[in-house]
């Protein structure tokens, strides 16, 4: 609480030193002038600048500038991994109905912050009308993921029939930190869709956003922020594909890494590098986002283990 | 150091106490050929390269018989062949069908399983005791297991419809040979694909013994093909673009090869690596059986298995008593004849694999580690190695970090559980691990932090088609055995 009443004098001197500024222009009537939102990449539940200090200016169809996109660095994304690997042993430890609720509450929060998404989505050329159906497919698969929180296990485990006299039970364990190179064509369904199903089965990832609509990456960072989301078990960065495409792939301590589109080139690289450490390459290249198809169990068992337990009877 | 330690220790004289007379198994009932083809499109067929090698026993090093070397023509054949089957027989043939014919092999394997437990210990070097008690008996029920799924694939993807691949190209281990050519061939023709499989160049004996139960069973020509040859065979068939998946299971050095060579082309992939397992031993262990259960981690199949236990950790208050114990225990393993049913551990597989033991040992010797062998008497000819184990070795040496693929156990010390687990899995491989404590709460507690495909509690190296088997991080990919096991052969539509 005491957090958010700073926040709020915080915002209260901004609006305050704007309208300052702004009875010093020209527009008499006080036209009061828009705070600008700075976009920032999202680390270990902070959202620092890139370190490399570069971006890209990102404009709509007018040619109106947007914002200075971070272009975040390999260094980025190092160090987005280190947080990602710290969070995941404790976010698997989570309990299952506490993930379920967490990614609830993810969709909660979207649900509530609706209207800047879909202004976001406009702003890079969706209709509004398209922005606002993206904005509800995103919440409703936020939705259906927590379902799964604490059911995939169900149908997806066995007891299996052994000859000796053991109880042997194999049951999905994540399968650590997953990279995701996100959909290019979309600004929300395609993070949300890749992102989603990775964590709530235990995985902690690294997600890049589409370079062309990024807005909506770093607004669902937010979005995830307020979320009860651990610091890490979410990071997103902006930036450019082609620049971090093998860093996304070749990293040592990366267990997964998820790559969307239909580029043949940079599947082979993707696979290439995946053998570094047998990393699992997922290669998504027929989804439409839209489509209720692109959502399933199978998209959460693509980043599981499964581990076998034999445990004595009768000893 | 062998003689020093030798004198600290009050020993038991096994050995003086428990003679045994040799009680060889009898190979009058085997039928070896001299020579042996290529089994493609349900005939042994003569290879393209015309060329043959030899395989030999790794206990009397003498030639058995000598088998065809596959060139890329060969494995092309090998290919179309199982194209076509799959295309014109196999994929069109009712479910149930095809399960009868899995069946069948499962009955002709049971029926002939003596001669095929006498050839793999022959042709590999294990102990007919393992051979015939594990390989051969596991080898029949796999595929009696998957038979029964060939008509039930629809129970084993929930949700969705799903399909055979095609054909796959299968590349198994010179470990447990016939043994992995049924955990391979059987859930793939369960799932409906057809099959080239080349056997390791080491032990090909009993994949070319299983042509001939295939021949018997009358399966429809060219469903499963069996192809002989060394690193080239193997590398041709992963390359060739008529192959839809690869299985294979070995080496993680030649597992990455193979997933960076199919990168691009499609190719789904199974990978069943290498492993450094940890076996745990806590105070409130039964310590007794705890310790048969270190032996049957370690020196089980002389080592050559990649889950095996070879990384022991041992809590601290009862080191001094577990080591005692294990070297004692060590001094009454029977070490010679694999065709001996007394023999404890067999022949090492070849000449190379215990050439690359030994190196290990002189590292692990040069880093400062305490080597401890048994003194048993080891037979002139044939390649041996005694079950040896380290202490003072450090979570750095290699000798506990790489995959030696011998009896050779590398013994570390702990405190307390979380440094157990954080040990254990401060490695990059991850297929295995054991825990042993009379305690069922912690046992769960190990289970579920070990970053590891198969856990075994106060148990060791237990193995059933039923249960999944298969690694994490750089120990592979899929899993072979069980439901989960169906998977990797089907694709969802």
């Amino acid at each position: 609480m005491k957090n958010d009443s700073e926040m709020d004098s915080t915002e209260k001197q901004k609006t305050k030193t704007l309208n300052g500024v702004q009875s010093n222009g020209q527009d008499s009537k006080g036209k009061r002038i828009d705070v600008l939102k700075t976009y920032k990449i999202y680390i270990d539940g902070k959202f620092p600048r890139t370190e490399s200090g570069r971006y890209y200016v990102l404009k709509n169809k007018d040619g109106d500038i947007l914002a200075n996109v971070c272009q975040s660095s390999r260094k980025d994304f190092r160090d987005a991994v280190v947080a990602a690997r710290k969070a995941q042993h404790p976010w698997a430890s989570r309990s299952a109905y506490n993930k379920g609720q967490i990614l609830y509450r993810i969709a909660e929060m979207l649900e509530g912050r609706k209207a800047q998404f879909i202004s976001e989505l406009s702003d890079q050329g969706l209709s509004m009308a398209a922005a606002s159906s993206e904005v509800a497919q995103s919440i409703d698969r936020l939705v259906y993921y927590a379902g799964w929180s604490d059911k995939y296990q169900q149908v997806y485990s066995s007891v299996n029939p052994v000859e000796s006299s053991h109880f042997n039970f194999s049951v999905p364990e994540p399968t650590g930190v997953v990279s995701i190179l996100s959909p290019e064509n979309y600004g929300l369904i395609g993070l949300v869709s890749t992102i989603a199903p990775a964590i709530v089965g235990g995985n902690t990832v690294v997600a890049l956003s589409s370079s062309a609509k990024p807005l909506c990456a770093v607004t669902f960072a937010e979005v995830l922020h307020s979320s009860d989301l651990p610091a890490g078990v979410v990071n997103i960065l902006t930036g450019h594909r082609s620049e971090l495409l093998s860093h996304f792939s070749n990293h040592m301590d990366v267990n997964a890494c998820i790559y969307t589109g239909d580029n043949a080139a940079d599947i082979k690289k993707i696979q290439e590098n995946a053998s570094l450490n047998v990393k699992r390459p997922l290669i998504y290249s027929k989804d439409n986002w839209m489509d209720d198809s692109s959502q399933s169990p199978h998209r959460i068992m693509d980043l599981q283990e499964i581990k076998t337990t034999w445990h004595p009877i009768g000893q | 150091m062998k003689k020093k330690s030798k004198k600290e220790d009050v020993k038991l004289k096994f050995n003086s106490s428990w003679e045994y007379a040799p009680a060889p198994e009898s190979k009058d009932h085997v039928k070896i050929n001299s020579s042996y083809d290529l089994f493609i499109n349900g005939k042994f067929t003569a290879p393209d390269s015309g060329k043959y090698f030899d395989t030999i026993n790794p206990a009397t090093e003498t030639k058995i018989a000598k088998v065809a070397d596959a060139n890329e023509k060969d494995v092309d054949k090998a290919v179309k062949a199982a194209r076509n089957a799959y295309d014109n027989v196999w994929s069109k043939m009712p479910a149930k069908e095809r399960g009868k014919y899995i069946y069948r092999i499962a009955r002709v394997m049971q029926e002939r399983a003596r001669e095929l437990a006498v050839i793999e210990s022959m042709d590999g070097g294990k102990a007919i005791r393992e051979s015939r008690d594990i390989d051969i008996p596991l080898a029949a029920a796999h595929f009696f297991y998957y038979a029964g799924w060939a008509d039930k694939i629809d129970y084993a993807v929930p949700g969705s419809k799903s399909r055979s691949l095609g054909v796959a190209g299968q590349i198994i281990p010179w470990n447990f040979p016939l043994l992995m050519a049924a955990w391979k061939i059987a859930p793939a023709l369960a799932a409906g694909n057809t099959v080239v499989l080349k056997p390791a160049e080491t032990t090909p004996l009993t994949a070319l013994k299983l042509a001939e139960i295939i021949q018997e069973a009358d399966l429809p020509p060219g469903v499963v093909n069996i192809i002989t040859g060394a690193g080239a065979t193997g590398a041709a068939l992963v390359n060739h673009p008529g192959i839809d998946k690869i299985a294979f299971t070995g080496s993680t050095d030649v597992g990455k090869i193979i997933q960076k060579s199919i990168a691009g082309t499609g190719k789904k992939y199974t990978l069943e690596l290498g492993g450094k397992a940890a076996n745990i031993i806590f105070e409130d262990a039964a310590i007794d059986q705890a310790v048969e259960g270190i032996v049957n981690g370690i020196f089980f199949n002389q080592g050559h298995v990649c889950c095996a236990g070879s990384r022991l950790f041992v809590q601290e208050s009862v080191m001094d008593t577990v080591v005692r114990k294990l070297k004692d225990r060590m001094e009454t393993l029977i070490v010679g004849d694999p065709l001996d049913k007394n023999t404890d551990i067999g022949a090492i597989n070849s000449k190379e694999q215990l050439g690359k033991i030994k190196q290990y040992l002189k590292i692990g010797v040069n880093e400062g580690g305490e080597m401890y062998q048994s003194s048993c008497a080891l037979p002139s000819k044939g390649f041996w190695c005694r079950p040896t184990l380290f202490t003072n070795v450090s979570q750095s040496s290699r000798i506990v970090t790489e995959e030696i693929f011998g009896p050779v156990l590398g013994i570390q010390s702990f405190r307390t559980v979380e440094e157990a687990i954080e040990k254990a899995n401060n490695i990059p491989y991850g297929l295995s691990g054991g825990v042993w404590t009379d305690k069922g709460s912690k046992i769960f507690k190990v289970t579920s932090q070990l970053r590891a495909g198969v856990i075994w509690a106060n148990t060791y190296n237990k193995f059933d088609p039923t249960s999944p088997f298969g690694g994490y991080k750089e120990s592979g990919v899929g899993r072979e055995g069980g439901l989960h096991g169906l998977m990797p052969y089907l694709e969802l539509v």
